[in-house]
């Protein structure tokens, strides 16, 4: 037979509390506890809450910009659930969940959205990279400390979180086969909101999955109903299990919809229907988690309540403790410029010239340069 | 006649004007289509010219820059548009070792007439790997031109050229001049690559600029007026090529120089245009030329920081007090 077929293959789908409150009962088995639900809705929440805030600052000009996580706070927080405290999470910008469970202070992606360097100061014990900006150069980076974790014998993992946009990155598609061909222990959780700015997902992908992108590289792939908590949960726990025990990496399509602009810097209705945004709204992650927890009376309006209060004092807080931090110095632009400074840089540092007035800076002295202030 | 509109809206003339000279000129990149452009560059365009030469791409900057590369290479005329200088990055190998190689490397068979342009340089806050200044990392590359327009009017006329150029034109905008209004000409024009302009006439000190630092340089100028120091302010216009006999003239009229580049100071183009000023006008010069550049660490994310780390008006005055000995 000249012709025969070499690869037939197909992609999964897991869902397990559906859009409609139907919970899959064997798959959701020892999944997630009562009570843990119950605490992931309240993070879910307080997180929901937390984006309101930070897009009131932003639109009263005290803050620069800010992506909203609206719609997609299950997918990040369902693999931080899972995930071991020291696992590295490498993420994006739209893991506000997952990061504050792992235990970021909540003022710290203020700060960064107010634009401060601060923000991404984070305590070494966090396991956690600083947000990439750059799309999808974070996908190599968890490569390589996952790699670093083999290669030191160690059996932390890395998950890296990128859109759906981030697929058509060349770093993506190197992450990928390095992590397949190397045996890296990876989870690469793709979170398709749909969107790219403006650009939808067809325009990245003409595949019916942004998961076969795994398959092309021979790694393991699997889509999950990304608003979905125990899905999520699921589908990392299996793939962390996999990574840690045999060093093989995962690809995950978390599919889910960014109900939010993009950033505050969009208006998104000039590119999109209201029909598709009020379809997803009944998606909602928190909803569902919601009626779920009522349904097994773990939930009620009086602790919906005490929690939108509990959400209210918190976020509060996190701001003020976020805006009442001093401006930085002039000289903390130098402070991690090298392990330690060189002469010519610590001269700009102490005079704030640059080493190019061809003069050595610190030879002019300080009463000429406070009268150039008052000059310009 | 003349109108005055946006710097934005310049670059837009430019760009549908020679469209609908030109059938073989599209534009191609990131929300450049039914997002009318990241800052609205591109504004009506697709309407204007439709899905088939306006076109939206995958977040792929080496996809674009190669296919362009390619397209130019079968005889079209692309503007590719990063959303920011900073993500040509990720397509340097196509941008730098392809596009300005094309030509030399099969003898004369492949010219690459492509425009690459979009933001370029500092100063929106948005933390240092969205601030980059290309200039002086990608300048050194034989093969490739550079203009760096200072406003409105320089925008569309030299926009026209390089789209008309038969070599990769690497035009470096600034988000921060895009809604800048100035006077732009109801006639066609072109501004020729490689003509520097005046932008302030003075005899004491020449002060060489590139782009958006220009207006730190008039804002210097200004208050070095007030002291008595009156300086010609020399808009570059193109960085490749140079035209340093226009600032070589300047320089031998003045006597002096300060240079100002918002790269850093290591390796630039101020340590280029220093170096050459030096070399044409040595025997003019009363002092070395002093350079002024961005603080040497990446942009700062905090407001005050990197309104510090630019070559501000601050540091130019100091410069041109430093070099005059009027200290
Ligand atoms: C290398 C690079 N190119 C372009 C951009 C501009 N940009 C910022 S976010 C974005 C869209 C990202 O879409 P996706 O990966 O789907 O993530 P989402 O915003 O939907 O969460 C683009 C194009 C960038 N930051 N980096
Ligand atoms: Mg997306």
């Amino acid at each position: 037979m000249p012709v025969r077929t070499v690869l037939n293959t197909t992609i999964e789908h897991v869902s397990i509390l559906d859009e409609d409150g139907n919970f899959d009962a064997d798959l959701g088995r020892d999944l997630i506890p009562d009570d843990d639900a119950v605490r992931l809705y309240e993070h879910m929440s307080i997180c929901r809450h937390f984006d309101e805030i930070a897009f009131k600052l932003q639109r009263s000009g005290r803050m620069g910009t800010y992506p909203e996580n609206r719609g997609q706070e299950a997918a990040s927080l369902g693999a931080a659930y899972v995930l071991r405290p020291d696992d590295w999470l490498v993420p994006c910008y739209r893991e506000n969940t997952g990061l504050f469970w792992r235990g970021l202070p909540m003022e710290m992606i203020l700060l960064h959205w107010m634009g401060d360097e601060r923000g991404n100061q984070i305590a070494a014990d966090l396991a956690m990279t600083p947000q990439a900006i750059p799309i999808g150069t974070q996908l190599l980076h968890a490569v390589g400390l996952a790699w670093a974790s083999k290669y030191r014998g160690e059996d932390r993992i890395s998950c890296t979180f990128f859109g759906d946009g981030a697929t058509s990155e060349g770093d993506c598609h190197e992450a990928l086969n390095f992590a397949a061909n190397l045996n890296i222990p990876v989870v690469f959780l793709c979170q398709n909101n749909g969107w790219a700015i403006s650009v939808p997902t067809k325009i990245q992908c003409s595949a019916p999955t942004l998961a076969q992108r795994g398959m092309a590289y021979g790694m393991p792939c699997v889509q999950c109903d990304g608003n979905d908590i125990f899905a999520v949960a699921k589908v990392v726990r299996d793939a962390a299990e996999l990574a840690r025990t045999e060093h093989r990496p995962t690809f995950i399509e978390a599919v889910t919809y960014r109900l939010g602009d993009h950033t505050t810097a969009d208006d998104a209705r000039r590119y999109r229907d209201q029909a598709e945004v009020d379809a997803w709204k009944k998606r909602d992650p928190l909803l569902r988690l919601r009626n779920y927890l009522s349904e097994r009376t773990l939930w009620d309006d009086d602790r919906e309540k005490a929690l939108a209060a509990r959400a209210k004092k918190e976020v509060a807080a996190a701001a003020r403790r976020a805006e009442e931090i001093a401006d930085p110095a002039r000289t903390d632009m130098f402070d991690f410029l090298y392990a330690t400074l060189s002469p010519d840089i610590e001269a700009q540092r102490s005079t704030a010239r640059t080493s190019s007035l061809g003069v050595d800076p610190t030879q002019l002295d300080d009463a000429r340069s406070s009268g150039i202030e008052e000059a310009v | 006649m003349t109108r005055t509109i946006e710097y934005r809206d310049a670059l837009r003339e430019a760009m549908s004007e020679e469209m609908r000279r030109d059938q073989r000129v599209f534009l191609m990149g990131e929300e450049v289509a039914e997002y009318q452009g990241a800052y609205k560059v591109s504004r009506g365009m697709l309407d204007e010219f439709g899905p088939h030469r306006v076109i939206d791409t995958p977040i792929s900057e080496t996809g674009f820059a190669g296919l362009g590369i390619g397209a130019a290479m079968s005889g079209l005329r692309p503007i590719i548009e990063f959303m920011s200088w900073s993500f040509s990055l990720v397509a340097a190998d196509q941008i730098l070792n392809n596009a300005p190689k094309m030509l030399y490397m099969s003898g004369g068979q492949f010219p690459i007439p492509i425009v690459f342009r979009g933001n370029n340089g500092a100063g929106g806050q948005l933390g240092s790997t969205h601030s980059w200044c290309v200039e002086s990392l990608y300048a050194g590359v034989p093969g490739l031109k550079m203009a760096i327009p200072f406003d409105a009017y320089d925008a569309k006329g030299l926009l026209k050229t390089a789209i008309r150029d038969d070599n990769p034109v690497f035009f470096l905008e600034s988000e921060r001049l895009l809604g800048i209004k100035g006077e732009v000409p109801e006639e066609e024009y072109l501004i020729p690559l490689g003509q520097a302009t005046l932008r302030r006439r003075g005899d004491d000190c020449t002060i060489v600029g590139f782009g958006r630092p220009l207006y730190f340089c008039l804002e210097a100028a200004e208050a070095l007026a007030r002291e008595g120091i009156e300086c010609d302010v020399v808009d570059g216009r193109t960085i490749r090529p140079l035209d340093i006999d226009s600032i070589a003239e300047s320089v031998r009229r003045t006597n002096y120089c300060v240079v100002v580049d918002q790269s850093w100071p290591f390796a630039s183009i101020g340590a280029e245009v220093a170096a050459q000023v030096h070399e044409h006008c040595f025997d003019d010069l009363d002092n070395h030329v002093i350079r002024v550049h961005s603080d040497d660490v990446p942009a700062p994310y905090a407001y005050n920081l990197e309104q510090e780390m630019l070559p501000n008006a601050r540091k130019i005055v100091e410069a041109v007090r430093a070099v005059t000995y009027a200290g």
